[in-house]
């Protein structure tokens, strides 16, 4: 066995005259968080397109659990599961009906078993046979990602995962995700958040201008910058602390 | 990759559930497929119909080919819409991420449509019938109607496909079956052609629909069909090859 879920050496895409990833290489490990960052616009969706095989690149090779995307796409696309940056759900049916279409498509044994786990894993067993019309943003976020949990894949991809999210919401995708890392899988995860690359990943990597810039865990990203200095500055609680403190406060 | 060779049908079941959940519980939907060609039946029977001079002493007869054509155009505009619609968000992304076939959602939007327009078509038959709808028609050549409707639904089907993969806008969607429902009314689906202006005439003599519905009343009346038959097989399975591979171009190119 090896112990890499992800392989990209020299990838490169291009948009008409527009030169997205101008040759980008990293490697995630087994069972890791893996964080991509980057501006809007920076292509971690292009990657993101690239490795699920919904896109093909023009040069360079890109490979997910040992499978060549290119060559292999069905190879992978057994083991992974996508939550795309636009919640993947079908609005019209119910919660419940959402998973068992994926356990269907899966072929799993028995995928109403499944189903009713996963809603009770994500606390949607309440709202399981209302339209997913009705859900909130939050709820939506955490129907998307336990669609992807059907069939237990290897590795999952979170495009965005708290984009549009609320920061009750947001916190609450963040434990999923470090519940996920705690099981085993491996997650591949773009965000514009600084903060959510802090909280979630064990390696980051830092896109910009079509190429990753920096690439370590989080002590070796903080290397690259000057030694800290002691400087005395009051701490002023942030908005979202003050949010949170007051919506905890509401509800007791 | 046998695998989903093996799975390709069931997982098209899956998608064709889907769908149908989604025209279940959509009044707009049903009211637009069922309810308006209906409505149209009646208008046409009851208030226009005594005007309409037509040769035959049973309007319905006459009526009912180019009143089940008006059926599906509509019908077909609701597959664009839903193919529209799952463009647009990420569900697709989601199945074509996962190890089914590429194009199982695809052919799970082309089996809801004719499985919702069949079921539109005997709803409005059975209505037909109320309304003094007979026929003599054989067994055969009920097939034979059967399966012109089923290749006008499967042509219609591939031009909403092409529209549902194109469209920039959900305005844009709708705005396809217009035309399409129009067409029967420039036919001789509701009044003979004879009485038309020579401009006209030659349009609606020449148009597909006035093939398929001169074909299909001669069926159901146990009259010989002659040529229009063959005129209207030509029609249905030239537009059905031409926008079928038209269509799995684009995609093709839209969905890799």
């Amino acid at each position: 066995m090896q112990n890499k879920s992800i392989q990209v050496k020299g990838l490169q895409k291009s948009y008409k005259q527009l030169h997205v990833l101008k040759g980008v290489d990293f490697e995630v490990g087994k069972g890791s968080i893996f964080a991509l960052l980057g501006s809007n616009g920076a292509g971690k969706t292009t990657i993101v397109k690239i490795l699920t095989t919904l896109l093909k690149q023009d040069s360079g090779t890109a490979a997910v659990n040992g499978f060549d995307v290119a060559a292999k796409p069905d190879n992978v696309r057994q083991s992974i599961s996508l939550t795309g940056q636009f919640a993947a759900v079908d609005e019209i049916l119910t919660g419940r009906e959402n998973l068992i279409m994926i356990a269907k498509l899966r072929h799993l044994e028995n995928p109403r078993q499944v189903a009713d786990d996963l809603l009770n894993r994500f606390g949607l067993t309440d709202a399981a046979d209302r339209r997913v019309a009705t859900y909130s943003g939050g709820m939506c976020r955490r129907l998307d990602i336990a669609m992807s949990l059907v069939g237990k894949p290897q590795l999952i991809f979170l495009d965005e995962p708290t984009a549009g999210l609320d920061p009750e919401a947001r916190i609450e995708v963040w434990k999923t995700v470090k519940e996920l890392a705690n099981s085993g899988t491996t997650v591949f995860l773009t965000t514009q958040y600084l903060e959510e690359a802090e909280q979630l990943a064990d390696r980051i990597a830092i896109l910009h201008e079509g190429k990753i810039i920096a690439n370590g865990t989080l002590e070796e990203l903080k290397k690259l910058f000057p030694p800290a200095k002691v400087e005395y500055v009051e701490k002023q609680p942030t908005l979202e602390e003050i949010f949170l403190a007051i919506i905890g406060k509401e509800e007791k | 990759m046998e695998t989903i060779q093996k799975h390709f049908l069931s997982d098209m079941g899956i998608m064709l559930g889907r769908s149908m959940r989604h025209i279940l519980r959509s009044m707009d939907t049903i009211i637009t497929v069922t309810i308006m060609p209906i409505a149209f039946m009646l208008l046409f029977v009851y208030v226009l119909g005594g005007a309409i001079q037509t040769g035959t002493d049973n309007y319905v007869n006459y009526l009912l080919p180019g009143i089940l054509l008006i059926a599906i155009a509509s019908g077909i505009s609701y597959t664009a819409y839903r193919l529209f619609m799952d463009m647009q968000r990420g569900i697709f992304e989601r199945f074509h991420s996962m190890p089914i076939a590429r194009s199982a959602p695809l052919w799970g939007h082309v089996l809801t449509s004719l499985v919702s327009n069949a079921i539109s078509v005997v709803v409005i038959i059975l209505v037909a019938l109320i309304m003094g709808f007979r026929s003599s028609a054989g067994v055969l050549s009920w097939l034979a109607v059967a399966g012109m409707l089923v290749l006008f639904t499967l042509a219609l089907t591939w031009i909403a496909v092409i529209a549902g993969l194109s469209a920039k806008s959900v305005d844009g969607v709708s705005a396809l079956s217009y035309p399409l429902i129009f067409l029967p009314f420039i036919s001789s689906a509701f009044v003979p052609t004879e009485s038309m202006p020579s401009v006209v005439r030659a349009f609606a003599e020449n148009q597909p629909v006035t093939s398929i519905v001169e074909a299909m009343r001669s069926l159901l009346a146990g009259q010989p069909v002659g040529n229009d038959i063959w005129v209207a097989l030509a029609w249905c399975l030239g537009i059905l090859i031409v926008t079928y591979l038209f269509a799995m171009r684009l995609y093709n190119r839209k969905a890799a």
